[in-house]
């Protein structure tokens, strides 16, 4: 436990929170590693966690009867994997790949819902910072969409 | 401002719509400098702008590379060893290699945008004592695009370039990261207090390029962008590269962001 408030306070997300507050973050998270080639969750299956890669990278890919297996998008240090915890139906829209062998911290998100509800403060914080993450994913996604390297005709 | 005629000494696919012409140079005291574009004009069907993409200390050919775009573009890619374009130029302004000296060094490019920048990374190579940290970030549509793909992995086994590659969609096999290139931002290394950003690419990639170089702390005199607008004249005569109160044929196509102070904003008419 006290490891994991050890590497929640250096990294970037937690910046500016309290200890108090990391700590009680720290409380739904475990260290966990995958390894090359494994497979961190898979479409439709039940999400329950989000996870914060501290090393390696992983690829988030889509299944498609008429284009195969496509990578979506990669993340890798500092960023967080999976969103579907968050919301209902709780299951995960695309298969994370580990593309090179990774070290992460695992969120249980009912968990944090629970410490988030219990201190909203905290909560409130939590959820902006993911929110921030989230639209600038959103954004970038949309560029990448508009295939700006094409040549239109 | 009449072009001349240059003969074509070879022609490289790179890709399949994109080509790389060498052409001889108008005199042995031809020069130019990282950034310019010549006019090239294939004879009967019109005149183009098409930056040059070699090393500025090889005098003895003009390295451009082409992506068949149209009429003119189509008719240039299709030439063969011994033809013959018209020239005139180099025009424009140049990558300020000064300005990035004794400080980390940012090159972003994306897509064609890598031909532009190219003859700035030899520059930066050729000098390499001059420069702090140097990072080449590159982002094209798939694997299968990579622009200058041998060279690309050539500068990667250097030990003092970084050079990260990202595509926006990618097969399975793809080992890379897959997202825009702006994510490689994050991961490379170099002081945004004090670093110097070159960015090429297409407008709305500079544009999301340039915010998130401004929220990582980079001051709007040191990012550096090309801006190709279409062009006719290329000497600041027919206006039809204007661009707020700049021609971009001669004021540009390289300027600061601080010198546009928002016109890359503004949308070509
Ligand atoms: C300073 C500068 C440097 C350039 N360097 C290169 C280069 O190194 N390699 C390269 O392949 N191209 C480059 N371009 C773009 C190139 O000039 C255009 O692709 C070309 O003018 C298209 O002419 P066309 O007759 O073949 O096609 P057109 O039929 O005239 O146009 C085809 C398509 O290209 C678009 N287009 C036309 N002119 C431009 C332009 N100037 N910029 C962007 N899109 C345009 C049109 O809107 C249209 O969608 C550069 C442009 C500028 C201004
Ligand atoms: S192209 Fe004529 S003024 Fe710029």
């Amino acid at each position: 436990m006290s490891e994991v408030f050890d590497v929640l306070v250096n990294q970037p997300f937690f910046a500016g929170m309290t200890d108090e507050q990391v700590r009680a973050v720290a409380k739904s998270a475990a260290l966990v590693s995958f390894d090359e080639g494994s497979v961190i969750f898979v479409e439709g299956g039940p999400a329950r966690y989000t996870y914060l890669i501290l090393e390696g990278d992983v690829a988030l890919t889509l299944r498609t009867q008429e284009h195969g297996s496509k990578i979506i998008q990669t993340l890798h240090r500092g960023e967080f994997v999976g969103w579907s915890w968050m919301y209902p139906p709780y299951r995960w829209n695309f298969d994370a790949n580990v593309q090179t062998d990774v070290k992460a911290v695992q969120f249980d998100g009912p968990k944090l819902k629970k410490i988030s509800l219990a201190d909203p403060e905290l909560g409130y914080t939590m959820m902006r910072r993911f929110t921030e993450v989230i639209v600038n994913r959103m954004q970038a996604l949309r560029i990448q969409l508009l295939d700006v390297y094409s040549t239109f005709r | 401002m009449r072009p001349t005629a240059r003969r074509i000494l070879s022609v490289e696919r790179e890709l399949p719509d994109t080509y790389t012409l060498e052409i001889e140079p108008p005199g042995s005291d031809w020069s130019f400098l990282p950034g310019q574009y010549t006019m090239l004009y294939a004879f009967g069907i019109g005149e183009v702008p098409i930056s040059i993409s070699g090393d500025p200390s090889d005098a003895t050919r003009i390295v451009q590379t082409i992506r068949a775009a149209g009429a003119v573009t189509d008719a240039l890619v299709a030439k063969v060893p011994g033809d013959f374009v018209g020239l005139r130029g180099p025009y424009g302004t140049a990558w300020d290699t000064k300005a990035g000296e004794g400080r980390d060094v940012l090159i972003i490019a994306g897509g064609i945008g890598l031909a532009p920048v190219r003859p700035l990374v030899l520059d930066v190579l050729n000098h390499r004592d001059r420069y702090g940290n140097v990072t080449l970030l590159y982002g094209a549509r798939s694997p299968r695009d990579l622009l200058f793909a041998d060279q690309l992995q050539e500068w990667r086994g250097r030990f003092d370039l970084e050079v990260l590659i990202t595509v926006d969609q990618a097969e399975q096999t793809w080992r890379g990261p897959v997202g825009v290139v702006t994510s490689l931002i994050g991961r490379s290394s170099f002081d945004p207090d004090a670093a110097v950003a070159y960015v090429c690419g297409p407008e709305v990639m500079m544009r999301f390029t340039i915010q998130e170089l401004e929220r990582k702390g980079f001051s709007d005199d040191r990012l550096y962008v090309s801006m190709e607008r279409n062009m006719k004249c290329g000497i600041g005569l027919c206006g039809h590269c204007q661009l707020g109160r700049f021609f971009i044929c001669k004021d540009g196509p390289v300027m600061t962001c601080a010198q546009m102070a928002g016109s890359c904003w503004i949308r070509e008419v």
